[in-house]
């Protein structure tokens, strides 16, 4: 047994084992968190079939970009946990028939159907696995990639417009309103009488602030 | 005993029905229904990868390549939606999810 084989073992070993957490677990964050190990183990298996660039980009996208946008959520969400475990796991008997039969059947069929596959075929890789795969991506799929880059910009429009919302009891400034204000729009000129009959002394001492007040 | 190809298309197998699994299980929270669906996109591009290594054909990275993007748009508006729905009804219970009477 070399190491690459023990090494499949060991990633093999965590990425099943975190998958089964992932829908087992009752706490959503734990459950995101054992996603991203998921995800992290599987890189490594990729690692292992010489697929470096798509490992790398797994670690990078899902890891860093999409898991953190389900914690976003799910931090944000304060979902209240149900405390009854009797009606998490009474699906669990059918559930655990159909997934054991999904998946004999699928290993059934690719083991039997690809035997002669042990050893991986010698491609002429002179170039990197990164080179090799921007070469197919560039000349090949040129147009398929652009068509990928769309989908990433609608969904990204589609994401904000779903989500944005204005408040009503949110004061906020027009700024072409500010700009567009006119001098009259925001000073009124009352025309107050500028002189008046002088009263008795006592009272015109207590008159002065009313007249401040009224200019 | 090396590695074969059977190998790792049991890794997709087992992930995949790991996740069917998780859909039948969660029926309280509609955020692991979409980490299982990740999941399940996982192991679909294991089975990618590894036919890609054992073939020696480029074009399946390719595919996963653009099954990640896929994969990452559908993500952003599924939270998208469910923050909407959160923000509707306050919950994100599947069984209570019946306002379309289906």
């Amino acid at each position: 047994m070399d190491y690459q084989t023990g090494f499949f073992y060991l990633f093999t070993a965590v990425l099943l084992f975190a998958a089964f957490r992932v829908v087992t677990s009752r706490n959503p964050v734990h459950a995101v968190l054992y996603l991203m190990l998921a995800f992290s183990q599987a890189s490594g298996l990729w690692l292992l079939l010489k697929a470096e660039f798509l490992g790398l980009t797994l670690v990078l996208v899902y890891l860093g970009a999409v898991m953190v946008l389900f914690l976003f959520v799910v931090m944000m969400l304060d979902i209240r946990l149900e405390g009854d475990r009797w009606s998490f796991w009474q699906h669990f008997p059918l559930a655990a028939v159909l997934g054991g039969l999904v998946a004999a059947e699928i290993i059934a069929v690719q083991w039997v159907g690809f035997p002669e596959l042990a050893t991986p075929a010698v491609a002429a890789a002179e170039v990197s696995n990164t080179k090799a795969l921007g070469i197919l991506l560039y000349t090949e799929y040129l147009y398929p990639i652009q068509v990928a880059a769309v989908i990433l910009l609608v969904a990204m429009v589609a994401a904000i417009a779903l989500t944005l919302r204005h408040r009503k009891d949110s004061k906020f400034i027009n700024a072409g309103d500010q700009v567009r204000v006119r001098a009259a729009d925001r000073l009124v000129v009352v025309p107050v009488a500028t002189t008046r009959k002088a009263e008795a002394a006592p009272a015109a001492d207590a008159a002065t602030p009313e007249e401040g007040q009224k200019a | 005993m090396s590695l074969t190809l059977g190998h790792f298309l049991a890794v997709g197998a087992i992930l995949f029905a790991l996740s069917v699994v998780g859909i039948f299980l969660n029926r309280k929270n509609l955020i692991v229904l979409l980490m299982a669906i990740e999941l399940m996109l996982l192991a679909v591009n294991m089975n990618f990868v590894a036919f890609s290594h054992f073939l020696g054909d480029m074009h399946g990275q390719v595919f996963v390549f653009f099954i990640l993007t896929v994969a990452a748009a559908e993500s952003a508006i599924g939270l998208a939606i469910l923050v909407l729905l959160f923000r509707n009804r306050s919950s994100i219970s599947v069984e209570e999810l019946n306002a379309l009477k289906g």
